[in-house]
């Protein structure tokens, strides 16, 4: 697929076009990308702003520090509390990605599907008590299709491990070349009689449909890839929806709310320009992919005397049930150099302990990656052990020693959905353009504690087997900081206990659709973004086919 | 930087070898280029923030925090606290008083440890450690390391690291293509 200069459709906002989409990561891309390919016009509209690869740089310091590529906590703030007893301040809880491609365009590229099990453990668990564990209404064998189908088009290199759910089609490009880190994962694990496989990533071992294969630079974590070689919405699904010419990306476009008639039918959204001027985007339907954070800031922000407690939300549900992914490293330093700062971070994984085990006492399963622990600057603030000298002549010759031998196991973990953890309005606070802020309120459940513990123990003997000198994980608790923001619109058949059916339409509204992450009934195993890739290839189809029959 | 202008040899032999399509490869070569300049565009170094003699006691400081040590430079040598002066001007004038106080604090420790001594850099390095001890649980410490840090291993252009010896401290190699084998224990195992 060669860059030609983009033919993209220019809208007039009072244009009726067909589908308004607010956000452009990893589903309104892939979304925009369906509808205007089946022949619709198509707005994305995006609160952040559209760069390209002469943008893009490798800063830590700006990108970890001080925001850059992210929701800005100047302009855009949040609270934060862990229970609603609690009084929210303001703090950077939550991150998504805020220029067009969304967190997507700087993920890291761990392209995991769910197994069969993911979508109906409620049932199967007989549920878990004071949680909101549910089934899904849709099957692994209904969304097969569409992992395959976001597997060929974006373009994702890995190989299937032995637990790995049934495929209809072999990955389209081998995994990635093995690093340091995934060979020792690979020693200690076989050594414990576990069965590392390689990672799945969505990123290019060789040049795929025009994009160049990894270059192997390192910077994958919270960076865009000025090789293109990341398959993600911004390098792939954005271009060919734009090469349509039906379809419009609009950058620095800050929607303020869905917008909705008399007759209880979305006329299209009200945002904010560039210069914060209020304009209106008139549209036949609209799609919220706005992510787990902003879609439901968005709905209760779209309240009317109509629908006083927001949009499309009779259920009560919009907000509720955030899910986090628990997650924990452990680190390792071995006598050897690994060097990893070179190439993607992790390259072998474990899924061994994948599902919920009623053994282990606890509701919960993940998987173990091997991965590059942390860039410089983070790893000289704390890449060392509690106990190792903090500055001096012996702090710098232990940086110097063990910045290339150090390594990180990543615990990747579910979260129980708890109607108790969710995104509501913060009573107090506005945005820099006067709407009003989200308050986050999350506690992790004691399982998914548990979960990422027992985790965190498996790894730290799969790191002692493969002969590391040293081993410590970081602290296991209540998580403050997250990006991965699901569960929040939930999908299911019940009107009164879900917010999307099973076709993303929303039960109140029925030419308003919502896919993003907050789609997310239950919490995957820690890497999601296959999940909403998937599921934005079906709801593109679906809705696609809604629009042909005119069921919108 | 020779790893940086390093990358347009790299992009040519990617041409000959046919890998990109050729209208990518402008946009790419633009954004390397792009970098390339940007990384070595170091800002001018001049204090802004502090006095000719603060700057001198949060070099010191800094001296102390990462020395140079085994022939590698440190937060010296790297200019760490040029990226700590222009900070403080810039986006973290919130610390300035934090840093004014505790240099002052510092500058009196040291007039009581040496007497006469007008500043904690006049100090022999085994005086400056011995007053780092005392105060290494203060905010200011914590402060002047968290920026010390950062001054040594941010990009050159945010005032530090300057031509990347911060990353050479470290074993840090910055490059846009490396090839396997990475570590020892991938090259131990690959066959070829």
């Amino acid at each position: 697929m060669a860059q030609q200069p983009r033919p993209s459709a220019r809208f007039r906002p009072t244009d009726v076009v067909d589908f308004v989409i607010v956000g452009s990561g990893a589903a309104g891309g892939i979304i925009a990308k369906e509808l205007s390919t089946a022949g619709h016009s198509v707005v994305v509209l995006e609160q952040g702003p559209r760069l390209t690869e002469r943008d893009f740089d490798h800063d830590e310091f700006g990108t970890f520090m001080r925001g850059h590529n992210i929701n800005d906590p100047a302009t855009q703030p949040h609270t934060f509390r862990a229970t609603a007893q609690q009084t929210a301040h303001r703090q950077q809880a939550l991150i998504y990605g805020r220029l067009v491609g969304g967190s997507n365009a700087h993920f890291t590229g761990n392209f995991w599907r769910m197994r069969p099990s993911d979508f109906n453990e409620a049932s199967r668990l007989g549920g878990v008590a004071g949680t909101g564990l549910a089934d899904w209404p849709l099957s692994y064998d209904e969304l097969e299709p569409y992992y395959t189908k976001a597997e060929w088009e974006l373009g994702v290199s890995g190989e299937p491990g032995p637990f790995d759910p049934p495929r209809t089609r072999p990955y389209p490009m081998p995994p990635l070349p093995v690093k340091s880190s995934g060979v020792l994962l690979e020693r200690g694990a076989r050594a414990l009689g576990l069965h590392p496989q390689p990672s799945q990533m969505a990123i290019n071992s060789q040049t795929y449909n025009g994009r160049p294969a990894c270059q192997h630079c390192g910077f994958c974590l919270l960076f865009m890839c000025e090789f293109r070689a990341k398959s993600t919405s911004m390098a792939v699904m954005l271009p060919l929806a734009e090469a349509t010419g039906r379809c419009e990306v609009r950058p620095n476009s800050y929607v303020a709310q869905v917008e909705v008639a008399q007759n209880g039918r979305a006329t299209g959204v009200a945002y904010f320009d560039a210069q914060k001027r209020l304009q209106r985007q008139r549209a036949r339907a609209v799609v919220l992919c706005a992510n787990g954070s902003e879609t439901p800031r968005l709905l209760l922000n779209s309240a009317t005397s109509r629908f006083p407690d927001g949009l499309a939300n009779s259920s009560g549900v919009v907000g509720k049930y955030l899910m986090f992914n628990s997650y924990v490293a452990v680190n390792a330093q071995f006598e050897q150099p690994l060097n990893e700062f070179k190439s993607v971070q992790n390259t072998r994984m474990v899924l061994d302990f994948y599902e919920t085990d009623p053994k282990r006492g606890f509701y919960g399963g993940g998987g173990i990656d091997a991965r590059f622990g942390k860039y410089p600057i983070t790893f000289a603030l704390g890449g060392l052990p509690t106990g190792a000298p903090a500055w001096g002549e012996s702090f710098a010759r232990e940086l110097a020693h063990q910045f290339p031998r150090s390594m990180a196991f990543g615990c990747h973990a579910t979260s129980l959905p708890l109607d108790t953890n969710n995104i509501t309005l913060d009573p107090t606070l506005k945005d820099a353009w006067g709407l009003p802020c989200i308050r986050a309120t999350y506690n992790d459940h004691p399982d998914d504690l548990k979960t990422v513990s027992f985790l965190a123990k498996t790894a730290s003997d799969i790191a002692h087997a493969a002969g590391a000198l040293a081993v410590w994980s970081d602290p296991i608790g209540p998580q403050t900081l997250a990006v991965h923001l699901l569960g929040t619109c939930r999908m299911g058949n019940d009107p009164r206990m879900s917010v999307i059916d099973r076709n993303h339409r929303t039960h109140d509204v029925r030419n308003l659709f919502i896919c993003d992450g907050s789609s997310m009934v239950t919490s995957s195993r820690g890497q999601p973004t296959e999940t909403i890739s998937a599921l934005a290839f079906r709801a593109g189809e679906l809705i696609a086919s809604f629009a042909k029959r005119g069921e919108i | 930087m020779t790893d940086l202008t390093d990358r347009r040899t790299f992009l040519r032999a990617a041409i000959a070898a046919g890998a990109w399509a050729a209208a990518s490869l402008v946009d790419i070569e633009d954004a390397l280029a792009f970098a390339s300049q940007q990384a070595s565009a170091a800002p001018a170094a001049q204090s802004s923030a502090l006095t000719a003699a603060q700057s001198e006691v949060v070099a010191a400081v800094a001296s102390r925090i990462l020395p140079a040590v085994d022939g590698r430079p440190g937060a010296r040598e790297v200019g760490a606290s040029y990226f700590i002066d222009r900070a403080l001007a810039t986006f973290n004038a919130a610390q300035r008083p934090l840093y004014t106080d505790g240099i002052a604090d510092l500058d009196r420790r040291a007039g009581m440890k040496a007497g006469g001594a007008a500043s904690f850099a006049a100090l022999t390095p085994v005086q400056q450690d011995e007053i780092i001890r005392d105060i290494e649980t203060t905010p200011f410490f914590q402060a002047i390391r968290f920026d010390t840090i950062v001054g040594t291993f941010a990009l050159p252009s945010w005032g530090g690291n300057r031509d990347y010896m911060g990353w050479h401290l470290l074993g840090f190699e910055h490059q846009m293509t490396f090839q396997a084998p990475f570590g020892y224990y991938d090259g131990q195992t690959r066959t070829p």
